[in-house]
């Protein structure tokens, strides 16, 4: 089992690739000869072409003539021999050559890792939905895998009858599942000043989007018959040691929140908030409290911990913005990002992600040129209301260096910004918010990387 | 169906829901009663509607500091060590504006709680629902009033003999330093709300600078560790090794070369896990633990064996050449594609009795 490394590169092209068209055509019509072989030899030694063993190209520098790939031409263990039985994984776990793509802490960013923030690999994952396990993690004070038949669920405050809900309650409602997007309004917080992290997964990655399946908490909010004259704010509580709060108006909570067990087809994942959290859609993570135990109806903000010292934007005067919520138009690359290496000059389908918490991501353009000419990227569908939208659009990279960008506008008209943009008007002290354009630098030897460009 | 049909059944549709919500949800959840809302309902707004009664005295809050906050907060609560200093940065003359001018003027290093925080009634709720850190909610009212006094008392907001209470909080309230400090005048509430920055989409000879005005410092390329590890080992790109500089020559022969074979993270292999080593192999396939499948279960085979000594090299070459006739029409067959160690491990597992 210890032999899946060594043939898992990409194939490369065959020898007559690396010499001139006529050597290539003697060699194919009179076969090799010592003097054809002596060419090929200095051919690849000029190319500095590192001779891997079982490649196609060592096998030819030995002076064999290519007769094509071992992994074709010798039938492989799995195609000679049986294969596992069903429901060997009761529980299926990705391949296990998928041991990279994880979610990762960036270091020194927090120094309690129950307070802590693990990001999303996005710079290896496709489509729109995030897988449950890669989902990034913040917790105020650590998780906990919390039994669903103890968990319950409260109304209160300005409400006809307070009541009490199991989950057996909640899961005989009407349910509804949507697809959104959810992100930390500090995600991006690094890049506010300078360019300061390696990768999409620590610039980005505080970002996962997934079905959520649960009942509307306009259900619940009726059902517990809310002062429908009076009630301004809700205050949203976990069941967790912060008791997280956040305060969510009225209007918010009676539109699109969902009171949520599902997620991606299963029951949440216990660092997601199982067995209840809350989704609210378009705004920012830290109000989709989870381990969701208590809703209260009330007339006035509550100003709670992370609406009053934190997820509060420093503007350059000194004041602080309190209950910015809306994660506005933002889209990022995620291939090819930085820290990643192109392989080769040729064609690339550029690809990444672009979402609004005002609505339907309207258009995505594509820059090459570090921002001065653009091309209009395709959408793939869905292209979903307060969720994440892939794009694509071709690409061909000649080899020169070259700045790549991607610009989303919604369906509001709002256009993404660039990074100096933002900072006019709110300065380099917010560490919330920062939706502006990344840029990635592609250089000469094909490694990307991180890149402020405006 | 035309569309006019269609919207028609779509109203019905509705009525018939709205006449289902009418009825209510029967028998879903129950009345709270008061006691299970007093011991869920403890938040404290700035207007102080939830706040107990009560009071506590700068001296008890020391007290009840140094016992159990200050081990992470710093004994004067000043401590960068484990969260961000809770006191400091802040002034008497910050306490007569209200505006904490060391937020606009951006000398003090780091923004402390005291900077920051508006209201009073913050810093009660959190202290009572969070705090100790690793055992919320266990501070007795007293304990919270203390605690939340004494903070005071060190930010020099309240003088040494205070006691806070619910009668004077709302007093309180009135000497926090940055009480002025909070805006709800911005357009990232409402989702409806005006955007601050309004961008244009440019598509030909758009403005912009030269040069990137920021890239990746050379300390930071490696500290999140080797890229080459959080990147798939195929595909349309690699994972660059941050380990080493980054390269300067053109892509060539010998770059193409060298990411083709990017290293793959060694799959972990399961040492000591003979079942597991059983499913990978498919033994399980034909060989249940204690029953016959298509061949005999592991038990019986262990049965069979227990009194030979050389079984376990008797089976070694059964599980590896093949064998027929021993259990019956179906024959084993060859495993050669299993290695040696591993078959050792699992003949001795399954003359173990395969647990």
């Amino acid at each position: 089992m210890s032999n899946d490394t060594k043939t898992r590169g990409r194939i490369l092209r065959a020898p007559e690739n690396f010499v001139d068209r006529s050597l290539a055509h003697d060699i194919t019509t009179l076969g090799l000869n010592e003097e054809r072989r002596g060419f090929l030899r200095k051919g690849f030694l000029a190319a500095g072409a590192a001779l891997a063993s079982g490649s196609a190209l060592a096998q030819a520098a030995k002076g064999t003539a290519f007769e094509g790939d071992p992994n074709i031409l010798k039938l492989p263990e799995h195609a000679t021999t049986l294969g596992k039985p069903v429901a060997t994984n009761a529980y299926g776990m990705p391949s296990k050559f998928e041991t990279n793509l994880l979610r990762r802490e960036s270091p020194g960013l927090t120094r309690v890792s129950a307070a802590s923030v693990s990001f999303t690999p996005l710079q290896g994952l496709f489509g729109i939905i995030t897988p449950s396990g890669l989902h990034f993690e913040r917790h105020h004070q650590g998780w906990y895998d919390i039994d669903p038949a103890t968990h319950r669920f409260m109304i209160n405050g300005l409400v006809k009858n307070p009541k009490v809900y199991t989950m057996d309650d909640l899961m005989r409602l009407p349910s509804v599942s949507r697809m959104h997007f959810i992100e930390c309004g500090a995600n991006t917080a690094m890049e506010w000043g300078n360019v300061a992290v390696p990768t999409v997964q620590y610039s980005h990655g505080m970002l996962s989007c997934s079905e959520f399946t649960g009942v509307p908490l306009s259900v619940l909010l009726e059902d517990a018959g809310y002062d429908k004259k009076n009630a301004k704010f809700i205050l949203a509580e976990g069941g967790d040691g912060s008791g997280m709060t956040r305060t969510i108006s009225i209007e918010r909570a009676l539109d699109d929140v969902i009171v949520a067990w599902g997620m991606n087809g299963e029951m949440l994942r216990p660092e997601n908030g199982y067995p209840l959290r809350l989704v609210v859609p378009g705004v920012q993570g830290v109000s989709w409290v989870k381990w969701l135990r208590r809703i209260e109806v009330g007339d006035k903000p509550y100003a709670t911990k992370d609406e009053a010292i934190h997820y509060i934007d420093a503007m350059p005067d000194g004041m602080y913005r309190q209950y910015t919520s809306i994660q506005e138009c933002k889209s990022v690359i995620t291939t090819p990002s930085s820290g990643q290496t192109l392989l080769d000059k040729g064609f690339y389908n550029i690809t990444g992600l672009a979402w609004s918490g005002r609505g339907k991501v309207k258009r995505v353009d594509v820059s090459v040129d570090g921002g001065r000419n653009w091309r209009t990227a395709r959408l793939e569908t869905p292209v979903l209301s307060k969720c994440l939208t892939r794009f694509n659009i071709d690409w061909v990279w000649d080899g020169s260096p070259v700045v790549l960008q991607s610009r989303a506008i919604d369906e509001t008209g709002y256009v993404q910004p660039k990074i100096n943009e933002l900072r006019a008007v709110r300065g380099t002290k917010s560490i919330y918010h920062n939706n502006a354009i990344q840029s990635w630098k592609v250089a000469e030897s094909g490694e990307v990387s991180n890149v402020q460009v405006y | 169906m035309s569309r006019s049909i269609k919207s028609l059944v779509a109203i019905a549709l509705a009525i018939a829901a709205t006449a289902s919500l009418a009825q209510g949800y029967p028998n879903i959840g129950r009345a709270a009663t008061e006691k299970e809302v007093a011991a869920w309902d403890i938040d404290v707004r700035p207007d102080f509607k939830g706040l107990p009664k009560g009071s506590g005295t700068v001296a008890k809050g020391m007290q009840v500091w140094e016992g159990k906050c200050a081990q992470c907060h710093g004994t004067f609560g000043e401590s960068n060590e484990v969260f961000t200093p809770i006191v400091g940065g802040t002034t008497k003359e910050d306490i007569k504006t209200g505006r904490v001018a060391a937020l606009a003027d951006n000398k003090q290093p780091q923004r402390t709680t005291m900077m920051k925080v508006a209201t009073v009634s913050t810093l009660w709720d959190y202290i009572n629902r969070a705090m100790p850190w690793t055992a919320p909610k266990t501070l007795t009212t007293e304990e919270v009033y203390s605690v939340t006094a004494y903070i005071l008392n060190m930010a020099e907001v309240l003088p040494d003999e205070f006691t806070l209470s619910d009668k004077n909080i709302a007093e309180v309230q009135k000497l926090m330093p940055n009480r002025n400090g909070m805006t709800q005048n911005h357009g990232m509430w409402d989702v409806k709300g005006k955007p601050d920055v309004k961008s244009v989409a440019c598509m030909k000879d758009c403005p912009v600078g030269e040069h990137p005005r920021s890239t990746l410092p050379e300390a930071a390329r490696n500290v999140h560790g080797n890229v080459a590890e959080q990147n798939r080992s195929f595909g349309a790109v690699r994972g660059a090794d941050t380990s080493k500089p980054a390269p300067t020559a053109p892509i060539s022969a010998a770059k193409r070369q060298e990411v083709a074979v990017a290293p793959a993270a060694a799959p972990a292999t399961r040492q000591g896990d003979p079942l597991g080593l059983a499913k990978q192999y498919a033994c399980v396939a034909c060989h249940g633990v204690s029953n016959k499948i298509v061949g005999p279960g592991f038990n019986e085979i262990a049965a069979k064996y227990k009194s030979d000594k050389s079984a376990d090299a008797t089976l070694f070459t059964k599980v590896k050449n093949g064998s027929s006739g021993a259990w019956g029409p179906v024959p084993m067959p060859a495993q050669a594609h299993v290695k040696d160690e591993d078959i050792k491990m699992l003949v001795n597992w399954i003359l173990a009795g395969a647990k």
